[in-house]
């Protein structure tokens, strides 16, 4: 932690960043993300298991853009969410000073983007494992059970978009559910609409997610809907052989192509 | 009893299943009528919204087809029409939605007779699965003032 | 009418639950479901959760749901009717179990919904609702109703206010004609006080702020970099309005099919971005900044202004549902120490 404090505030000292984003203590004993301009209160950064929030979230906002150069404390889903927007031309790879965080805690040294690509290439990666232990549970359900499980779930959905609101990838200034001319998905929370919500939102994401679960973390009415976009990402990597966020140059699984991808339901 | 009428929609290519279809019209070829074609420029743009669409307003079935792969008009359309045919199939198969009730195929605009086989098979199909009630209660459900007593 | 007290058991409590619930009241209750405590219309009476601290969502839903059909209408060649919906026939519904904060909220609603206009499909609702209140005995650190005039016992806005006691029954405040006609029917079931002290069972919340303290340094902050510092965390989603009693904006969403369909109303927030979307483009809260600042102005500033409430009733979802904690209850205290130029 001492590491974290100290090259954060060597970073806005040399002014090499304008920036620093990272996780403080919050309210009632929770961790939650802060945002540091002032080299002398660097003291407040931590990382712990508390530390859960994807933060490359912020790296969109229009607010955070404004201060040009930043870095950011970076988990490896931070790191792969960064190397998604770095492909996706969201943001500025030259921008982005990645504090990487190793598995155990450690502050890893990035000096570029490249590196990343390099650390994330040796990690195996995947969904965690109690995410996927109720996907393979799901999975062995029949379709009938499948289909009440999520008529159960989704139908308590207000569509508050906290699910939108919390995923770094979901960054377009207009949503489609938000287009209506047409139409394109029902907007009202209704069974219907959130059905269409959530099957917009698993789509947009398919080859695109990186499994941090911040969806379902967000969600205030405990829907668990990282479960779609997970099973996804698993999905793409079987179909496709791609995972999102490992390069800076790949495009996603749905944006390409190969001349043989193998199905087996086309007729 | 009467036999279910299915109803079909059918999002098709423009360069090859549509003038696959015509072909089969002037080849005098019978095929179920339970089909509404809507022409597409190629399968890229076949949105998994507009299936969806088609669900919410009443069809039983969807039939998607465009060119087979390596003859899509704009190159590549089709290739990635594909991925995001094995994607959305994948997600309904996890969300619990029958993948069944979608039909997607590959027609040339020299198969006319391969046309009226898809068609005819992806009825039947259909008709075995019945109307698709479950996305019909879906739609209707969720409005407490249509139904006070719910 | 004259407050009457009143004393019902635990058992005679399910009683009374059974029994509004079997004169063909639509009852609207906490369960515990889904690792959360949340309202439900019509759970078992065992189903029903009695030491939660707070549920997710509040209970405005009653009266406010979060899709309303306003009307139907049908076009054919003649032109397109109009089609109203019958609200005389919206079902009695019995809130039970709110805590006094939700029963508080209530009263605010009222104000919004018959201020200028009177949304009589509001009205048609509020009208068939009565509300069983229950005071609090536990509270935490994200509870503050004393700082906004209200208390772990507060009667405002309750039919009946249940309190439970030490000794397991619970005292019944009888409020208001409605609330009698309640007891009334269900005489059996309670049995006379004998001058329970609810003070002493009550949670204690302490006093965190001054709100008036709060609305003075409001009307003269608009432009405080508070705004910017305090919301960069913000991620603009819907949450907190969401869960809030007082939050009442909406949307309106036509729905049709080949020219037949219905108006909605759903819920909306002044967090999301095209809330104040302009058709030419143009945003007049462009940035995350300015749609919070526009939230805690709203229920803080110009309510009180307007309505004469403060558009908060201390019940601290916000603070819980919020996936990046934004806490209310902090920003609230650090606005009351403002330093502002007047």
């Amino acid at each position: 932690m001492d590491n974290l404090r100290q090259k954060a505030k060597e970073l806005l000292e040399s002014k090499t960043v304008n920036l620093v984003i990272g996780y403080e203590n919050g309210t009632n004993g929770k961790a939650r993300a802060v945002f540091i301009t002032d080299p002398e209160k660097t003291g407040k950064l931590i990382y712990d298991e508390r530390c859960k929030q994807n933060l490359a979230v912020y790296l969109n906002k229009h607010e955070v853009k404004h201060y040009g150069k930043i870095a950011i404390v970076a988990p490896l889903m931070v790191m792969r969410s960064i190397l998604v927007l770095v492909s996706e031309c969201q943001v500025k790879k030259e921008n982005i000073v990645a504090l990487g965080i190793g598995e155990d805690g450690s502050l890893l040294d990035f000096p570029s983007l490249e590196v990343v690509e390099k650390y994330v290439a040796k990690i195996p990666l995947g969904n965690p494992q109690s995410d996927q232990e109720i996907l393979d549970k799901l999975n062995a359900m029949t379709m009938e059970q499948r289909r009440a499980f999520w008529q159960n779930e989704l139908e308590r959905c207000f569509k508050c978009y906290a699910c939108r609101a919390a995923c770094p990838m979901c960054y377009c200034l207009r949503c489609t559910v938000e287009c209506n001319q047409p139409q394109w998905i029902s907007a009202p929370a209704h069974p219907l609409g959130n059905l269409e919500w959530h099957m917009l939102r698993t789509m947009h994401l398919t080859g695109r997610c990186v499994s941090c679960g911040d969806c379902g973390r967000a969600c205030p009415l405990n829907i668990p809907i990282h479960l779609l976009t997970m099973q996804q990402a698993e999905e793409a990597f079987h179909m496709f052989g791609v995972r999102a966020g490992t390069s800076m140059k790949a495009e996603s699984a749905l944006s390409t192509y190969k001349p043989d991808d193998k199905e087996n339901f086309i007729l | 009893m009467e036999q279910f009428e299915p109803k079909l929609v059918a999002f098709v290519c423009n360069w090859c299943t549509y003038a696959g279809a015509d072909l089969t019209g002037t080849s005098r070829i019978k095929y179920a009528t339970n089909v509404r074609i809507i022409r597409f420029p190629c399968t890229g743009r076949i949105d998994f919204m507009l299936i969806s669409k088609a669900f919410a307003n009443g069809a039983d079935g969807v039939i998607v087809s465009g060119c087979h792969p390596n003859d899509c008009h704009y190159t590549s359309g089709n290739f990635h029409a594909r991925r995001r045919w094995m994607s959305f199939n994948a997600m309904l198969t996890f969300m619990g939605i029958d993948p069944d009730r979608i039909i997607f195929s590959w027609v040339s605009a020299a198969e006319g007779a391969k046309w009226a086989d898809v068609v005819n098979q992806s009825v039947e199909q259909i008709r075995k699965l019945g109307p698709f009630t479950e996305y019909q209660k879906l739609v209707q459900s969720g409005i407490e003032e249509e139904n006070f007593n719910g | 009418m004259t407050p009457e007290k009143k004393i019902i058991d635990r058992v005679a409590l399910d009683k009374l639950y059974e029994s509004l619930k079997a004169a063909g009241n639509k009852m609207f209750a906490p369960v515990f479901r889904n690792e959360q405590t949340d309202f439900e219309y019509n759970p078992n009476a065992s189903e029903i959760s009695y030491n939660h601290i707070q549920t997710t969502q509040s209970v405005k839903n009653t009266v406010f749901p979060k899709i309303e059909n306003l009307f139907r209408f049908e076009s054919s060649q003649k032109g397109v009717d109009l089609l109203n919906i019958d609200f005389t026939k919206v079902p009695r519904v019995v809130v039970w179990n709110a805590h006094p904060c939700d029963a508080a909220a209530f009263s605010a609603l009222d104000s919004v919904f018959n201020w200028d206009f009177k949304d009589e499909i509001y009205n048609s609702r509020r009208e068939k609702l009565a509300v069983i209140g229950m005071s609090c005995i536990k509270a935490d650190e994200n509870c503050f109703c004393t700082s906004v005039d209200l208390n772990p016992g507060s009667v405002k806005g309750s039919d009946i206010l249940l309190t439970p006691l030490a000794n397991g029954t619970y005292l019944a405040e009888i409020l208001t004609e409605q609330g009698k006609a309640i007891a009334d029917a269900n005489a059996s079931l309670f049995t006379a006080s004998n001058g329970e002290n609810k003070e002493e069972v009550l949670a204690k919340v302490e006093k965190q702020f001054d709100h008036s303290k709060v609305t003075e340094n409001l009307a003269n902050g608009f432009e405080n970099p508070f705004w910017h510092e305090f919301s960069l965390r913000c991620i603009g989603c819907g949450a907190c309005a969401y869960v809030c009693p007082i939050c009442t904006c909406f949307d309106i969403q036509d729905e049709s099919k080949a020219g037949n369909g219905r108006r909605l109303r759903c819920w909306d927030s002044c967090g999301f971005g095209l809330f104040t979307l302009h058709t030419s483009g143009h945003n007049p809260r462009e940035i995350q900044s300015q749609r919070w600042r526009q939230r805690v102005m709203h229920k803080f500033s110009y309510q009180p202004d307007r309505n004469e409430f403060i558009g908060c009733v201390g019940c601290g979802r916000c603070s819980r549902a919020c996936p990046v904690d934004m806490n209310i209850l902090e920003q609230l205290v650090a606005l009351e120490k403002l330093e502002v130029a007047k």
